[in-house]
């Protein structure tokens, strides 16, 4: 062990951590609320709402977090003067904010697809019984089908912050210093290989616990699906 | 500035684009036959074997995909410079490729163990009484009765894994491989047109996303031809 | 079919790496540059590589009588590579620094520049001393000898490091960093471009120890030929020559 670089770099990376995990909640909580509409949009009978959907999920699903991130990144920095002019210069100017924008655009396509899955994979009865009651479609939509689908999509939901803590580590490229970020910068100074091996048992720590962390949230919410 | 002249970055972008094809490609057998290896460590009744094939599984998936590179590029090439010199002071070359083709492939087989592991569990334990009824052995009840459901059940989900190692590929760009999104960077860096660059860049994956899922649909209506019958 | 011959050849080159014993005369030497640091090192749209680095290490290797192929690293990577045995020089503008000597060994000093704050003509700052720039956004290249100098130095300032320079002078451009930390000479070099015509050099330089080619610690008879090989090129003039190519003035270090 490199006592010495534990000293100086271990509070860094901890607090590297900490904005790991500022980047991923922010982008995911922002993302699930732009999820919502998309997915609507994209089961809406509209055909335009539906096209638009289907092109922003498509495109932020197929293409790599890294690309995206460069294009927003370096991309606003090409415009400064027309960002400026809409008084939005302030927000892109920053590395965090450029990262959160691009994550939760990211995060948003991948919810909204969960989503998507989780509304059709409701019962058709369910809707049937609901409308039989005479319930208006606000109402089936908000007491019978969300509730529903979001038991379903908890699971791929859970893999969906996993996979966001992951993927924040290439906000590392773009100057933030995330616990990938700070890692980067241990080693260069140090050039001793373990750092990176103290960030990858971080990491590991932190996704282990949010997955059991999910496994009893979902337990506990999916209890009156189990019987005795 | 994308064209293809000696000025133009056309010709570039289109190797790049070539090197992130033939990255992903070469990733997939080795990711594949190592997921399989793992998916069966899982199975194995000895309590090791599977522990192996569990921590693999665990750490692989919860490490990110940047960091595995790093590790894999770096790590593994001085643990193998290490390895080699109590034997001889031969220096040791592992090109960037290979590098990237291991580091890809040891995050593509953690997920694909997972989609195996599930397949195997949704062949029934008829389809192995079966085969032994009719007096097959055990490697040709793998090879004649197993693998060909095996395939069709693990296909979706091995679809799904393809698409994203197609798109993190990108990530190798930070360990000095020509790939098309490292050389989307240069061509920025000298052009200082960022937007276009990487606009274009999302475009190429997105293509290649899309060609992909005409492949896959190709590939699953085979995989599925004896269940259509019915 | 080539494709899968290829998975093939890789996986076996995998499972059976084989090392090539290098003659200890040095006829072969594999020198890593960054490539994206003009003008000391650059890659061009048709992907050659060019700069007064790699003209200075195509002189050594023609005074050591030595084959030099070329390869192109990142810059953080560079370091890591050289002793992973992937290149065995570094002829990339690397500083020698008391940290990286910890690592890897330097020959003698093939040019010298000291470091200086660059910022927009606009912002009037005079004085770079870490007090007064309390609160500037300063941006740097990461693992650099700037980026580790405002790392100890300028603990009030907010540091933004990049993988490379050319990401620095994008940012100063578009405002996300106040001002910029640099190398003199590239950064003489990019003011001089439409780019870099916004700023100007600002405040004190701060001296250097010089750059040299790096080696791996246990090849010190490499380190010996290349700084001799320096000297010689000094003496026969073709370092001029190279000097005068790209700058009026001379950057030798004595």
């Amino acid at each position: 062990m490199n006592w010495d670089a534990l000293a100086t770099y271990g509070p860094r990376m901890l607090q590297g951590l900490v904005v790991t995990l500022q980047l991923v909640a922010i982008s995911i909580t922002l993302g699930a609320l732009l999820a919502w509409p998309v997915a609507l949009a994209r089961m809406s009978r509209s055909r335009l709402l539906r096209g638009v959907a289907f092109g922003y999920m498509y495109f932020f699903r197929g293409t790599p977090l890294l690309a995206q991130t460069f294009l927003v990144y370096y991309g606003a920095g090409q415009f400064r003067v027309q960002l400026e002019a809409v008084g939005l210069w302030w927000l892109f100017r920053d590395a965090f904010f450029c990262c959160v924008l691009t994550f939760t655009l990211n995060t948003a396509a991948y919810q909204a697809e969960i989503l998507r899955g989780a509304i059709k994979a409701v019962p058709i009865g369910q809707r049937e019984a609901a409308m039989s009651l005479g319930l208006k479609p606000r109402q089936i939509f908000r007491k019978i089908i969300m509730p529903q689908a979001l038991l379903i999509a908890l699971r791929p939901l859970g893999n969906e912050v996993i996979l966001m803590i992951k993927g924040s580590s290439v906000a590392a490229i773009v100057t933030v210093f995330d616990l990938m970020g700070v890692t980067r910068l241990a080693y260069s100074r140090t050039f001793d290989f373990q750092v990176y091996l103290w960030a990858a048992v971080l990491y590991l720590i932190v996704v282990e616990s949010i997955r059991r962390i999910w496994d009893k949230i979902e337990h506990y919410l999916t209890r009156h699906l189990r019987t005795a | 500035m994308l064209s293809f002249g000696p000025d133009g970055w056309g010709m570039q972008l289109l190797q790049g684009t070539w090197l992130t094809i033939r990255l992903a490609l070469a990733t997939l057998p080795f990711g594949l036959a190592l997921g399989l290896a793992m998916a069966l460590a899982k199975r194995s009744p000895n309590r090791w074997i599977r522990a192996f094939g569990n921590a693999y599984t665990t750490v692989f998936r919860g490490l990110p995909e940047l960091l595995t590179i790093f590790i894999v590029y770096f790590g593994g090439q001085i643990a193998l410079q290490k390895f080699v010199s109590l034997f001889s002071d031969a220096p040791v070359e592992v090109n960037g490729f290979v590098a990237g083709m291991v580091a890809l492939g040891v995050v593509f087989s953690a997920y694909a163990s997972e989609v195996f592991l599930g397949a195997f569990n949704n062949i029934g334990r008829g389809q192995y009484e079966a085969a032994y009824a009719l007096g097959l052995r055990p490697s040709a009840t793998l090879r004649l009765v197993i693998v060909p459901q095996l395939v069709r059940l693990a296909l979706p989900g091995l679809a799904n894994l393809w698409l994203i190692l197609l798109k993190d590929t990108s990530l190798v760009s930070v360990i000095a491989l020509e790939d098309l999104l490292r050389k989307t960077s240069i061509a920025v860096r000298v052009t200082k047109e960022p937007f276009l660059f990487f606009g274009v860049a999302c475009l190429i994956y997105l293509a290649l996303s899309m060609i992909s899922s005409i492949g896959i649909v190709a590939i699953e209506r085979w995989a599925n031809r004896g269940l259509r019958r019915a | 079919m080539r494709i899968v011959k290829q998975a093939a050849i890789a996986a076996l080159a995998l499972m059976a790496v084989t090392g090539v014993v290098q003659a200890k005369e040095w006829k072969n030497i594999r020198v890593a540059v960054e490539g994206a640091f003009p003008p000391f090192n650059f890659v061009s749209a048709d992907n050659q590589i060019g700069g007064f680095d790699v003209d200075i290490a195509k002189a050594i290797c023609e005074k050591m009588k030595a084959e030099c192929t070329f390869a192109v690293q990142d810059w953080d990577g560079l370091i890591p590579a050289l002793q992973a045995g992937k290149f065995d020089a570094i002829i990339s503008s690397m500083s020698i620094t008391p940290e990286r000597k910890k690592v890897i060994d330097f020959s003698r000093p093939y040019y010298q520049s000291p470091s200086s704050f660059i910022a927009p003509k606009t912002a009037g700052i005079k004085d770079t001393s870490p007090e007064s720039l309390k609160g500037k956004t300063i941006g740097a290249q990461s693992s650099t000898v700037q980026a580790a100098e405002l790392e100890e130095k300028y603990k009030d300032s907010e540091i933004k490091l990049y993988p490379t320079q050319d990401e620095v002078n994008l940012d100063l451009v578009s405002g996300r960093i106040d001002m910029l930390f640099v190398d003199k000479l590239p950064g003489l070099d990019w003011l001089k471009t439409a780019d870099g015509a916004c700023c100007e050099f600002v405040g004190t330089d701060m001296p250097t120890d010089g750059v040299g080619a790096g080696v791996r610690q246990s090849d010190t008879d490499l380190r010996d030929q290349i700084s001799e090989a320096i000297v010689a090129i000094k003496a026969d003039g073709t370092y001029d020559k190279i000097n005068a190519k790209y700058f009026p003035f001379s950057i030798w270090k004595d």
